[in-house]
């Protein structure tokens, strides 16, 4: 901190983010994810299809953590949580029958919310290491109700015998539809996440990671922003949930699995935190690697979790902040 | 007569067997320049800590515009009009100095935290950021992002932010600290721009600065209030001297 | 709900509890004294429990078995703190978690490598077989009672050792304050090794003498090690009286909640509903506790840190 204070006195340049680079590569992030399935289409390489669905799924996810972690600052390690709850829902609305996704999704969002207002009121009362146990532990609390959940298979999970209708019609049967779909819900939520983060919520939240004590001074109430993003991201990653039970036509406790948070958190690092673009990329880049290992051999995780490791001690700032530094290095050269 | 903006009554706060603050009675006037004096480990820090809001007292009332906060968290004495500065700077590093500026205005606007709309687009905030940057000479650094701005100009920056506050009393803790003689000239002369537009409660070190700028002086001494009032009466007050100079031989 | 059940399930319920607590206990001083969180500290209580398998198995006796399987648990400890963990203090608690969270998957992957990925089973030591009948017929193995005795040996061991020597005084102080301990001139970095290496031991330790009664797999760190979390936090994060008392309060509450929440519910709903519903509100004690505790005492029920 003081060395932070002192050691500024010359000033620098301000650095200038590669501002067309943040506004354009979303654009063409979302334009190649729209392409593909032509692409795929066109190859007969509809196995890609489905797991660049997941991707698709999985960035949501990634992005509704990044706005509580990459720009709130807070590490929640229980977000898988809030995707198995969508999933869960899905599941069973679909088992009873009533599996619309116009019935499916408000049910979702409210169970997320209520789940997220409760963990959230209790681990956002502490802070740093303490937070991060809390949510881990709620997160496993969810995990354990899930498995306790006999009429829905237990520890076996569920299998959907059919997808969410839409609003009565079969749209998600069709994997290039569905896929669509998916994209859809992806395009709408960077605009959503996007829009909070460029709002005057946004900066506030933004605020309170660098410096809560300072933002409480200007008269904000802290803890309620905090709990209204964590609460708000929670019901975002259910929406995911909700898709990933469709895609996949089957619910297990697993989804929720605290190693599944891990995943989420790993995801928006190697894209880099804070940035939402860098989410979607990272899910990509995790989803990706993870096929590519376990094609390779059955102990891949083996050399996932080395990967990590390697990844934590010698890389800051994650993919975006790479592509970034490159694309705007070349931009000064040319 | 008018009512004083802040007025703090039998303040105590006790760390173990350590009295810190004993029995502490202060006002701040409209207008007024009220500076806090003392030697260090008097209990100026702990003092403040619980006008802020961030330490309780064990016994004794804050009043802050005729209302009681003595228990009040931080957020709501802000809300009820006290803006402060931390000794210690107290900045957004990765918001630039407008938008530090602009969050501290943001607290008081009609809707605080309206999720849409762009915040760096929102000229109602930034025209109060502004005219506060305006106010303490940073008008060219809004840009720059604050965890670039030299210390003297982070100093300034905290002020500016105090005053997007709209406040009705200023606490300064040690706004000069750590400042060179030519920037902590410019804070003087800031200050003294201030002062009668707003009440000021100022905690410093800097004793030529305070004997030129305040309306009245208090001082702490081993956590009471030994002498209060007009720098005249302060300087020439034996028992300030005998704690200065006590201070100073030990 | 006879007596002589109720007094099966306290037992059941201290023996959680006192498991727990060994692995909490070093967890809680890393985290105290360290500001430092390893999620890795749960795969050391798996290390331990392979490592007694395997060398109870090997020498051919329990006790050399034991005593072998703690100095490789210390080993493994030590190679970790030098060659990761060293490097992650002076990071950012997110950096932390991450690198621990790799480091999981590669030893529990690792595990599943050697061992494969079936559960084995450990034999209790014929010394300690057999059981203590506990009245009308009901019986309590010794070897449960031994794990409690041992359990409580090795917290009076830490008790003194903390509270008496040198090292523990210093522990104590970095719990409260680390700044201040480095302003002593003590080697901060020493005293990192030393506990981070103590707190493996006894993770291994109570990993080492679970596995006769549980299966050992991999990812068996996983579950334990966020019990030690939920122990922590209700504890007081850095405590190990707080680590102490909550770890029992949880084994307890988890054990008694588990088989009595069905009768309880038996006496609202239907018994296949009471049945369901019970599953999941009993693995949701402990998370609730914590919930309430944390509600009311943010710090935990004991902090360690002293009040500013």
């Amino acid at each position: 901190m003081s060395a932070e204070a002192t050691g500024a006195g010359a000033a620098p340049p301000a650095p200038r983010r590669a501002l067309a680079l943040d506004g354009v590569s979303p654009l063409v992030l979302l334009a190649l994810f729209g392409l593909f399935p032509l692409v795929a289409i066109a190859t007969g390489q509809t196995y890609w299809l489905s797991l660049v669905n997941r991707i698709v799924i999985m960035a949501i996810a990634a992005l509704s953590l990044d706005l509580i972690l990459g720009v709130g600052g807070l590490v929640s390690f229980g977000h898988a949580a809030f995707v198995g709850i969508g999933a869960y829902t899905a599941g069973i609305m679909v088992d009873g029958g009533r599996g619309d996704l116009l019935l499916v999704l408000p049910v979702a969002l409210a169970l997320a919310a209520a789940f997220g207002a409760f963990t959230g009121a209790a681990s956002l009362r502490t802070k740093g290491v303490a937070f991060i146990m809390i949510t881990l532990a709620f997160g496993q609390m969810a995990f354990f109700f899930s498995q306790a959940l006999y009429a829905y298979g237990g520890d076996d999970g569920l299998t959907l015998f059919e997808r969410s209708t839409v609003a009565g019609f079969p749209v998600l049967e069709n994997k290039v539809a569905f896929f669509y779909v998916s994209l859809g819900f992806l395009a709408a939520a960077y605009t959503l996440v996007r829009a909070i983060v460029g709002s005057r919520f946004g900066r506030a939240l933004q605020g309170a990671r660098d410096n809560p004590v300072r933002v409480a001074s200007f008269g904000f109430d802290v803890f309620r922003i905090r709990l209204a993003a964590y609460v708000m991201s929670g019901m975002l990653a259910s929406v995911a949930g909700v898709l990933l039970a469709n895609q996949a036509e089957f619910v297990s406790p697993a989804y929720m699995a605290w190693q599944r948070s891990g995943e989420l958190i790993f995801m928006i690092i190697i894209g880099g935190l804070g940035s939402l673009w860098g989410a979607v990329l990272g899910a990509a880049a995790f989803l990706l690697l993870e096929e590519a290992l376990s094609g390779f051999s059955e102990h891949w995780k083996l050399a996932f979790g080395v990967l990590i490791v390697l990844f934590v001690l010698f890389t800051r700032g994650g993919l975006a902040d790479l592509l970034r530094r490159l694309t705007s290095r070349g931009g000064a050269r040319g | 007569m008018a009512e004083p903006i802040v007025r703090i009554d039998g303040l105590r706060k006790s760390f173990g067997a350590l009295a810190v603050t004993n029995d502490v009675a202060l006002d701040v006037m409209p207008g007024e320049l009220h500076a806090l004096i003392g030697p260090n480990g008097a209990g100026k820090t702990t003092l403040i800590h619980q006008i802020a809001g961030t330490l309780r007292p064990d016994a004794g009332r804050v009043l802050i515009d005729g209302a009681d906060l003595t228990g009040a968290p931080p957020a709501a004495r802000a809300r009820a009009g006290l803006a402060r500065t931390f000794q210690i700077t107290s900045i957004i590093p990765s918001l630039d100095a407008l938008g530090n500026v602009a969050l501290a205005a943001q607290a008081r606007a009609k809707r605080p935290l309206r999720l849409f709309g762009r915040v760096a687009a929102d000229e109602a905030l930034n025209g109060e950021a502004r005219a506060a940057l305006a106010a303490v000479g940073l008008s060219t650094r809004a840009a720059v992002p604050a965890g670039r701005l030299s210390h003297g100009e982070k100093r300034a920056l905290e002020i500016a932010m105090a005053l997007a506050m709209g406040p009705k009393v200023l606490l300064l803790d040690e706004p000069m600290a750590g400042v060179g003689r030519e920037e902590s000239g410019r804070i003087v002369e800031l200050l003294r721009s201030l002062k009668g537009r707003y009440a000021l409660l100022l905690v410093e070190h800097d004793m030529e600065a305070v004997f030129s700028l305040a309306d009245r002086i208090s001082v702490l001494v081993y956590g009471e209030v030994i002498a209060s009032g007009t720098p005249q009466a302060i300087r020439s007050d034996p028992a300030v001297r005998a704690a200065y100079l006590g201070d100073e031989a030990a | 709900m006879s007596i002589t059940l109720l007094t099966i399930q306290v037992l059941n319920g201290l023996q959680l509890g006192l498991l727990l607590f060994l692995v909490a206990a070093g967890l809680t001083l890393v985290f105290g004294v360290m500001d430092f969180i390893n999620l890795a500290h749960g795969v050391q209580y798996m290390v331990g429990a392979y490592l007694a398998a395997a060398l109870i198995a090997y020498t051919g006796s329990f006790a050399l078995g034991l005593v072998l399987a703690l100095v490789g648990a210390l080993a493994i400890g030590l190679a970790m703190e030098g060659l990761i963990f060293r490097h992650l203090y002076a990071r950012s608690h997110l950096d932390q978690v991450l690198a621990t969270f790799g480091l999981i998957l590669v030893l529990n992957e690792t595990v599943k490598m050697i061992w494969g990925a079936a559960p084995i089973s450990v034999a209790v030591p014929e010394a300690l077989q057999g059981a203590v009948a506990m009245g009308e017929g009901v019986l309590y193995p010794v070897y449960r009672f031994a794990i409690i005795l041992a359990a409580l040996a090795v917290a009076g061991l830490l008790w003194l050792l903390i509270e008496k020597t040198r090292i523990g005084m210093l522990v104590r102080a970095g719990a409260s304050n680390a700044p201040i301990v480095s302003a002593l001139g003590v080697d901060i970095n020493r005293l990192f090794m030393i506990v981070f290496a103590f707190g493996a031991m006894l993770a291994g330790f109570a990993g080492a003498m679970a596995a006769p009664i549980l299966s050992v797999e991999p990812g068996m760190g996983d579950s334990v090690l966020i019990l030690a979390f939920v122990v922590i936090v209700i504890g007081g994060i850095g405590s190990i009286r707080g680590a102490f008392a909550a770890a029992l309060i949880v084994g307890l509450l988890d054990t008694l909640g588990r088989s009595y929440s069905v009768d309880l519910l038996r006496l609202f709903l239907p018994p296949a509903a009471a049945r369901g519903v019970a599953g999941g509100l009993s693995s949701a004690f402990i998370y609730i506790l914590m919930a309430v505790v944390l509600f009311f005492r943010p710090e935990g029920l004991m902090p360690a840190r002293g009040r500013t």
